[in-house]
């Protein structure tokens, strides 16, 4: 059966449309960045989700508006594909009022409540255990509601990881972990910090239900989802989602960093041609589904939509010295 | 619970007082959780939570991996989903794993997420002291706490007060780090019945008089009260206050005091540099220092851990007699005077044991 066949034509299109608004608001990033020296109006540092945008989109696409994700810096991706506020996204990066949190986080602590992005930390495993706890509180409420926690190869590493995976096997909690394996945590690859190893069976360990998907091909790795999701709804099984995948930029900024050469230059071709926005067009194409014309012309009404407001996000008002006391008890 | 009751006074110690408000609260509000390491084994937690489980269920009241940083997240992210968990250390020293959920999540979350979150935590944090505890179970840290701004830090030291105070710290929208001394846990006194909540924001004054003022923290308080007790026999009256809340530090009311005796002596639990006393004599000098009779003074722990041998202990921690001598030379009191407080002091003072609590003194007040 062809993957495809696994949703209707709007699920299919409406994937597409995540995928490339994913791509088209990192993009715009890149090109109003600017360089130092030059007038910067987003003055946060920047973790871009390009060649990661598939990963977020499958992991979300089985996910209600009830449902809870945790994620961390490198959060665009996710915060976009749960269906995070474009324009308050943009705002925040920018500093501004009305910015979803009147620019006092940035980019690596995007957070949208009404549509289930909960909390973005940028210490590394930081939310899992949040994520796990979300769980905890929709179980006893028995409300079905599954919460997704976010994170990278790396925060395998962390002890946390693993005192939240047991703990939510343990209690058998309704929680996804989903790790993006980008090979890369910081310059530094995988083979340097692990044993070579199946990521998966440290979930197995643990006791979770474990899937490894392929990360760049959003279509299957959604379809890998959807037991993983069904089975955490309605039988409070715990997983973990192993996803390949790619950062194809610097770890923090918008320019390619390969004359660093930390990374062998064959192996970032190879996964620039696996580019998750042409592997998922090039499917829908060639089924029929939407014509490059159709895809283009989606991509034109994103980005009309989000150049405005990058523009309208310079002029916007700066929160005032005056209000950073606030918030700082309930 | 074994307390016993005559004439309407319900006397029991502080550890069956903090029994009874996770007992009333967990009767009280469904979304209270209760987390801890041996929740329901046969100590529970020195007593503290035993009978929880059977009657709030193991679905509530959840035995905790041993998994400090983890089960503090776990914690923080059902608080943040409406839950209002409480959290139990035996010691400080294994919430040290749990720091970086504590402060960067739990101090920070209502904060950062512009007020959208809440994170309505409570953190118990056990200090110990004697029979040989050593360096790594007798800290005292609750500076290091105090000094995260989102934090409530919170040192109780009466039955009573401890069981309000928890109250009103489980209800809090804020998190809430309540640091228990090990030894306060033995003081006796009346406890009212049921709900009740008690101030988790300000001082508390103990006895009053116009020659000094002196700000005692958790089980210091109670040296800090037979010092008092006995200076006031040789006719020299302080304010004594109880600090209870050293974050967010309200010190209005000691401020107010010191302009009174202009004499200002702090003891504490911690170690004296950096300890909270610092903080105290600063922002009192800040706001009425040209009032000052004389120096302040600091009493405290000294800036080395405390050893495990009772070898080590005599004239190591905060006591009676310092604050009687410290006082005394505050005031400028003559020689016999000074030995006549030091004699009003219990006269087994200096005949126990060093290395477990002070058994004349330990209530019910």
């Amino acid at each position: 059966m062809n993957i495809l066949e696994h949703y209707s034509r709007d699920e299919i299109i409406a994937m597409v449309r995540k995928v490339l608004l994913i791509r088209i608001l990192e993009e715009e990033i890149v090109k109003n960045y600017g360089k130092p020296g030059e007038d910067q109006h987003m003055r946060c540092p920047v973790h871009l989700s390009i060649g990661q945008e598939a990963a977020a989109v499958a992991a979300c696409t089985h996910l209600t508006n009830d449902d809870r994700i945790f994620t961390t810096h490198r959060c665009h991706a996710h915060y976009l594909a749960k269906g995070g506020d474009v324009r308050r996204m943009v705002f925040e990066l920018h500093g501004k009022l009305g910015g979803c949190l009147d620019g006092r986080g940035g980019s690596m602590h995007l957070m949208d409540d009404s549509v289930g992005v909960v909390a973005s930390v940028p210490i590394v495993s930081s939310s899992i255990p949040l994520a796990v706890g979300s769980a905890l509180a929709d179980k006893l409420d028995c409300n079905k509601n599954v919460t997704c926690a976010f994170f990278g190869d790396a925060s395998m590493e962390e002890g946390v990881f693993h005192e939240s995976a047991n703990f939510a096997a343990v209690k058998q909690l309704p929680v996804v972990f989903v790790c993006e394996n980008n090979l890369f945590s910081v310059y530094t690859h995988l083979s340097d910090r692990q044993p070579n190893r199946d990521l998966g069976k440290l979930g197995e360990a643990h006791g979770l239900n474990v899937i490894h998907l392929d990360g760049n091909n959003v279509f299957e790795a959604a379809a890998g989802f959807k037991d993983i999701v069904h089975s955490a709804r309605t039988n409070n099984a715990p997983a973990l989602v192993v996803m390949d995948t790619y950062r194809w930029r610097e770890h923090c900024g918008v320019n390619f960093d390969d004359h660093l050469e930390y990374r062998d230059i064959t192996e970032v071709e190879r996964w620039m041609e696996r580019d998750p926005l042409k592997i998922a067009s090039s499917m829908v194409i060639e089924a029929n589904i939407l014509t490059q014309d159709e895809i283009d012309a989606m991509a034109t009404e994103i980005l009309t939509d989000v150049s405005k407001h990058f523009v309208d996000a310079i002029d916007a008002p700066l929160p005032g010295p005056e209000m950073a006391q606030l918030y700082m008890y309930a | 619970m074994s307390s016993t009751t005559t004439n309407n006074e319900r006397i029991m110690t502080t550890a069956q007082a903090i029994n009874e408000a996770l007992q009333v609260m967990g009767a009280r509000d469904e979304n209270v959780l209760l987390f801890a390491e041996g929740v329901d084994d046969p100590s529970a937690v020195y007593g503290t939570t035993k009978g929880m489980v059977p009657t709030y269920g193991s679905d509530r009241v959840i035995e905790m991996p041993v998994a400090e940083n983890g089960l503090c997240g776990v914690a923080i992210g059902a608080a943040m989903r409406g839950k209002r968990p409480v959290i139990s250390f035996h010691r400080v020293e294994f919430a040290l794993l749990a720091m970086e959920q504590i402060i960067n999540n739990a101090a920070k979350m209502h904060y950062s997420s512009n007020g959208q979150h809440k994170s309505p935590i409570v953190i118990r944090l056990i200090i110990g002291r004697g029979w040989g505890q050593g360096p790594q179970h007798s800290q005292s840290l609750e500076s290091m706490f105090a000094c995260i701004p989102g934090l409530r830090v919170i040192m109780p030291v009466f039955p009573h007060d401890t069981k309000g105070m928890l109250i009103a710290a489980i209800e809090d929208d804020n998190p809430v780090l309540i640091i228990e001394h090990r030894w306060c846990h033995y003081i006796k006194g009346h406890v009212d019945e049921g709900y009740f909540t008690e101030n988790i924001t300000s001082p508390k004054l103990i006895s009053e008089g116009d020659q000094a003022t002196i700000v005692a923290t958790s089980l210091s308080t109670i040296e800090a009260m037979k010092a008092t007790k006995a200076l006031a026999n040789v006719g020299i009256k302080t304010d004594l206050f109880d600090l209870r809340a050293l974050n967010p530090l309200n010190l209005d009311a000691v401020v107010e005091s010191f302009t009174k005796t202009g004499r200002l002596l702090t003891v504490d639990t911690g170690h004296k540099t950096h300890g909270i006393g610092g903080e105290i004599v600063a922002q009192v000098m800040e706001r009425a220092g040209s009032v000052m009779k004389c120096q302040p003074s600091r009493i405290a722990l000294p800036d080395h851990p405390v050893p495990s041998s009772r070898g080590y202990i005599p004239g190591l921690y905060p006591d009676a007699k310092k604050v009687v001598h410290e006082v005394c030379q505050m005031v400028n009191a003559g020689p016999e005077v000074i030995k006549k407080a030091m004699d009003a002091l219990s006269s087994n003072i200096g005949k126990l044991p060093v290395d477990v609590p002070d058994p004349t003194f330990t209530g019910p007040f």
